[in-house]
């Protein structure tokens, strides 16, 4: 017990603050842009939306390496995207903590569009023409009923792509790298230590993201339940 | 200030095709359910757009393909009072209301106006209630409040009661029909219930399949319908194929029968049809008296329902009669009953545009 504490009192925390980092600035990302990709693909015709749909999916369903041997394509220096935004505007994406951003941003991105889409579209759509009919703008309509009324979907989103993006491994270990302080997150110490063979360390960390993300997925199931309340069980 | 509908909506199954001039005060749509009754609403509001053709409401064009007008619903000014009530379920009853005031941008105009509302439809004390806090009657009122907060110069109303017991529905019907009277401009409502369509609009307008009938008196409708489809449409029970002897004289196949009608006919009648209540037992000398044989009779809530066949026809007839005068009638049962000539109405099966 004594040795855990010892352990506890010395470990280097900052993985706990880059992932929390990562999480939160890659979930506001998510949230927007997840939210407006929601609407374009919503208004598109049926092909077109098959075919988006499926692109803005992907990260999902492939290997996030895959995913992270894409990103390295465009950022990495020796690359013309890559090279350009270095020199031109010294942005440098790979090995840096704008790099973890980017990659989880990347990977969590589907679960926040497609929350959103599916909960836009259980929207009554007669609350939207009440809304055009009795003269509200249409960015009214949006923020004020729209979104209001597909508030649990879009909450749900929102934190299953957070609890995705602080977890983040794969597509992150590729762009940004394990760099201590700067671009090393949980996930990342975790692999880090266990091939040290420093198992109790390794245990630690997986605890402390175990705790975090059942905390979050329970919060959700919590706000989830509040919600509907006037839903009957089945 | 009248609102002049001429469109047409290719859609899956059928083709809406409306052409209908509504004064102001009631004018109702009346139609069987897939008409396309709701569908012309959304396409006067503007949340839906028609193929092509033209929407003018006073002077105003709101749509029209030719010069490719389409004017968004939000600068339509047109109300719509929804099924529903489609009130917004994450605002209080003054948020909704506060919805409906979206053009005015004054706040003490918007102030003022608000207060009135409240009052006028006796909504003092519920402002702070979110939707699902609300009585039926009470979703009702707080719609037609919203609706005409903005100060629509058209309203329209789609099935108001459909989803309403009996009991609560009178309630209401009165409540909207007075609303209706205080409403200076046009209002269209949707209703494939004929009482409805009969209590609270002066004028109908017939839809079928998609196509609209000339917009006719209400009273006018339901005395004299004049397509086979108006008939049934307006509840009439009874309605076969009919040809033109002479003038006031009508030869009925199915219920092998000749008939006196006092109806002018003219060459395109197709069809005969009399309602139910108007058929009653009679003496055999009887002028349009038939001889029946009551094939089957079943007790409704307030009357009795007989189902005749005459004799040597192949149609049976349906007779409403009050339950006392009916009582008599049991299946097996014969005997002589009359189809008063100022009842028999001449129908035509298609209608012209």
């Amino acid at each position: 017990m004594q040795e855990i504490w010892d352990i506890l009192k010395t470990l280097d925390y900052s993985p706990l603050w880059i992932s929390l980092k990562t999480g939160l600035v890659a979930t506001v990302l998510c949230f927007f842009l997840g939210i407006w990709a929601a609407r374009r693909v919503m208004r598109m015709g049926k092909r077109a939306k098959a075919f988006a749909d499926g692109l803005l999916t992907l990260p999902m369903v492939l290997p996030p390496t895959v995913a992270g041997f894409f990103l390295l394509l465009i950022f990495s220096l020796r690359r013309p995207i890559g090279s350009f935004l270095y020199q031109e505007l010294s942005i440098k994406v790979v090995q840096t903590w704008l790099g973890c951003i980017l990659a989880a941003s990347v990977i969590a991105f589907p679960l926040m569009y497609r929350n959103a889409r599916a909960a836009f579209e259980q929207v009554d759509i007669e609350l939207i023409y009440a809304g055009r009919t009795l003269g509200m703008s249409e960015r009214a309509i949006f923020w004020r009923v729209v979104l209001p009324s597909a508030g649990p979907g879009v909450v749900s989103g929102t934190i299953l792509t957070f609890a995705r993006a602080l977890g983040e491994y794969g597509a992150t270990s590729m762009l940004a790298g394990n760099i201590a302080g700067k671009t090393g997150t949980i996930s990342q110490r975790i692999a880090m230590v266990i091939q040290n063979g420093d198992y109790l360390t390794a245990g630690l960390w997986v605890i402390i993201i175990l705790l975090i993300s059942f905390g979050i997925v329970v919060l959700m199931n919590f706000f989830a339940d509040s919600k509907m309340k006037n839903i009957k069980k089945w | 200030m009248p609102l002049t509908v001429d469109i047409i909506k290719r859609l899956q199954g059928f083709t809406l095709n409306v052409s209908l001039t509504a004064e102001a005060g009631v004018t109702a749509l009346l139609g069987a359910s897939g008409s396309g009754k709701s569908m012309t609403l959304r396409c006067i509001a503007g949340v839906e757009k028609p193929d092509e053709g033209r929407i003018v409401l006073d002077g105003r064009v709101l749509y029209d393909s030719g010069e490719k007008i389409d004017l968004p619903p939000q600068e339509r000014r047109v109300g719509y009072l929804f099924q529903r009530y489609a009130l917004f379920p994450n605002m209080t009853v003054l948020q909704n209301i506060d919805a409906g005031l979206s053009r005015e941008l004054d706040a003490r105009i918007r102030q003022a106006k608000r207060e009135s509302l409240i009052s006028r439809f006796r909504l003092d004390g519920l402002e702070q209630r979110y939707p699902r806090e609300l009585s039926g009657g009470q979703m009702q009122r707080v719609a037609l409040c919203r609706m005409l907060a903005g100060e629509p110069e058209a309203i329209l109303l789609d099935e108001p009661f459909a989803a309403l017991d009996s009991h609560l529905r009178w309630q209401l019907e009165g409540e909207v029909k007075q609303t209706l009277n205080e409403f200076s401009g046009v209002a269209l409502l949707v209703s494939h219930d004929r009482g409805e369509v009969y209590r609270m609009s002066q004028r109908v307008c017939v839809l079928n399949d998609g196509a609209s009938e000339p917009v006719l008196g209400t009273t006018e409708l339901f005395d004299h319908p004049r397509t086979l489809q108006a008939a049934l449409i307006t509840g009439c029970k009874n309605c076969v194929p009919a040809e033109i002897l002479s003038q006031g004289k009508i030869h009925v196949p199915d219920w092998n029968a000749r008939l006196a009608c006092s109806q002018a006919a003219d060459g395109a009648i197709t069809h005969t049809g009399i309602r139910a209540h108007y058929i009653l037992p009679c003496a055999a000398e009887v002028e349009n008296a038939l001889y029946c044989r009551v094939v089957e009779a079943a007790d409704d809530v307030f009357s009795r329902v007989l189902t005749l066949l005459p004799a040597g026809g192949t149609g049976t007839i349906r007779v409403e009669l009050s339950r006392a005068a009916g009582e008599r009638f049991i299946p097996g049962s014969e005997g002589w009953f009359c189809l008063p000539k100022e009842h028999i109405m001449l129908l035509r099966e298609t209608h012209e545009r």
